[in-house]
């Protein structure tokens, strides 16, 4: 299966001071910047899981994109196993991206209406180069649990629970230590949220996987994340085990955050509700000048 | 017991596909909305939940039929003219920006509806869209009002959404999974406008959502659909303290608990 070529201990990927920026214009005209991510630097171990959550707007998508190489870093770097991405060649990346795999939010669009379960793993199998390609594409879907006659049918034959296993069949049949995963429940029902939860923890387990999970559902994050990295404004303003981040959040944006949470237990969620509704919630300013400033061990906070 | 703003009986819905078979949507539906309540339909995707509140807007598809036990609103039995009558009803979308013409200005959207709904134009239309996006919070309500709905953050063109619904003068707001989109902090400022504006201007609520937590926080009463049939109704705190149907008691099971201790 597919090991990672790192030894243990050292970061599978390492993202140093990524910056993105677009340039768009307004309505006079004149063109401007925005930082979509700034300077942001990460490490995601070998068999762990990396959360990235935030508000829509915030960045997290964006990172996802610049660490994949999908979208070039306007500067900064990102190591994958040891070697620097940014400055390799197309073809030499190439190689990199089939272990860097990524999978959405919506899994009806981004699969193939006219190709089969099976077809759509084919595809970036035999680009691979795998020997069997069949073979390899079939042990994939069955996985996930996709199998029999089940792999001759076509997406509109499949839920969205279904839809979004084939596209993560995709993503393992070609041998990934890295998958980005983008809002990959949010589009779902709560029991298929869980069994999709579920199924990604045990192929990480199988295959010694490593994610980046992009989400703002913060239930779902704390069921599958080691490490959470809260993003506001395209910065990290604080990054820690997951437990650490949720037991005892430091920055003002992430206890606004999971202050916000509403459980599933009426008596609690009003009185919350409540609260939430009386506080005035201005917009928090970041310090430009800030960094990351190690609280405790691997408890990093913006100040 | 108090008044049921909207009672519906015995709706069923269909809709013809392509092929000619008729699957049926939503099967002898029942549901009252109290006059002033926050009524939560949870279920999953394709139980019908978006399909019911499109039948009580009439916009479903056009392949649809749908045919109806007894409809009362307000007291009144609108059978007969629900289909021509406009009743003092309007939706909110979980997309807010699907809903807005992208090259109409946040104004313009909200100075058509005051012209149609409440036949005032010209500056005197304009004080009215400043008011509405005032009543829902938004800062800034003169500025926002020259902005593309792209240029909103996505709490505020929700805002926006409910402000061009209120202009209508509604009873009864449907509400689409109206914070599904957003992330935690500003979904909470959603619901917390929403139970303002039944605070303070009664406005009756049926709001569609996934998100049993939704539910908790804002709801009264929470009707359980399943495969377009309603298999359980009841008060909120009754339904979450002891669930009847099986249903109800796996979708509570699935539901996972964020502050609780650590997970296994």
């Amino acid at each position: 299966m597919s090991e990672a070529e790192v030894p243990l201990g050292l970061p599978l990927v390492r993202a140093t001071d990524v910056t993105k920026t677009f340039r768009v214009r307004d309505r006079g005209g004149s063109a401007r910047h925005i930082t979509a991510v700034d300077r942001v630097s990460l490490e995601v171990f070998p068999g762990e899981t990396l959360a990235v959550v935030g508000e829509s707007g915030s960045g997290k998508s964006t990172l996802g994109r610049a660490i994949l190489q999908l979208d070039t870093p306007t500067s900064g770097s990102v190591e994958f196993e040891g070697t620097e991405l940014t400055t390799l060649r197309p073809r030499e990346r190439r190689a990199f991206q089939r272990k860097m795999q990524i999978i959405f939010q919506d899994p009806y669009a981004s699969l193939n209406p006219g190709r089969t379960a099976l077809q759509q793993v084919l595809e970036p199998v035999q680009l691979a180069h795998e020997s069997d390609p069949v073979a390899r594409a079939t042990w994939a879907l069955e996985q996930v649990g996709i199998t029999g006659e089940q792999v001759h049918k076509l997406p509109r034959a499949f839920s969205g629970g279904q839809r979004q296993r084939i596209a993560i069949a995709r993503a393992i049949s070609v041998r990934p230590s890295l998958i980005v995963c983008d809002e990959p429940v949010s589009a779902l029902d709560m029991s298929i949220q869980a069994q999709i939860t579920v199924l990604l923890r045990e192929l990480q387990a199988e295959l010694g996987l490593s994610y980046i999970f992009i989400s703002h559902d913060l239930a779902v994050v704390r069921e599958i994340a080691h490490q959470t990295a809260v993003m506001y404004r395209g910065r990290i303003v604080e990054l820690g085990a997951t437990e650490t981040i949720f037991g005892s959040p430091q920055h003002p944006y992430t206890k606004r955050l999971l202050g916000a949470i509403l459980v599933p237990d009426p008596a609690v969620a009003r009185v919350r509700l409540q609260q939430l509704s009386a506080q005035v919630s201005e917009p928090l300013e970041l310090d430009p000048a800030g960094g990351l400033v190690e609280v405790s061990r691997g408890h990093f906070v913006y100040r | 017991m108090s008044n049921n703003l909207l009672r519906i009986q015995g709706l069923n819905v269909s809709i013809t596909n392509r092929s000619g078979q008729t699957v049926q949507i939503l099967r002898d539906v029942s549901v009252s909305a109290q006059d002033g309540g926050i009524l939560g339909i949870v279920g999953e995707s394709g139980s019908g939940k978006t399909m019911l509140l499109r039948s009580i807007m009439r916009i479903l598809p056009e392949n649809a039929t749908q045919g109806w036990g007894a409809i009362d609103f307000d007291g009144r039995d609108v059978r007969e003219d629900f289909a021509r009558s406009r009743l003092p009803i309007s939706m909110v979308f979980q997309d807010p920006l699907t809903s807005f013409n992208p090259l109409r200005r946040i104004g313009g959207h909200l100075t058509e509806v005051i012209k149609r709904f409440q036949g005032v134009r010209g500056k005197a239309a304009h004080e009215l869209a400043v008011q509405a996006l005032t009543q829902v919070e938004i800062p800034e309500p003169a500025r926002v009002l020259g902005q593309f709905p792209h240029e909103l953050s996505g709490g505020m063109r929700q805002r926006a959404m409910i402000a061009m619904a209120l202009l209508v003068q509604p009873k009864l707001l449907l509400a689409d999974e109206p914070t599904t989109a957003l992330d935690a902090t500003i979904q909470a400022q959603i619901l917390a406008l929403l139970a303002k504006l039944r605070q303070e201007e009664g406005l009756t609520v049926m709001l569609v959502t996934h998100d049993l937590g939704v539910v908790a926080a804002l709801c009264d009463r929470m009707l359980v659909m399943k495969d377009g049939v309603v298999v359980e109704e009841g008060d909120v705190e009754a339904v979450f303290a002891s669930p009847q149907h099986p249903y109800t008691r796996q979708l509570l099971d699935a539901t996972p608990n964020v502050m609780g201790g650590a997970h296994e």
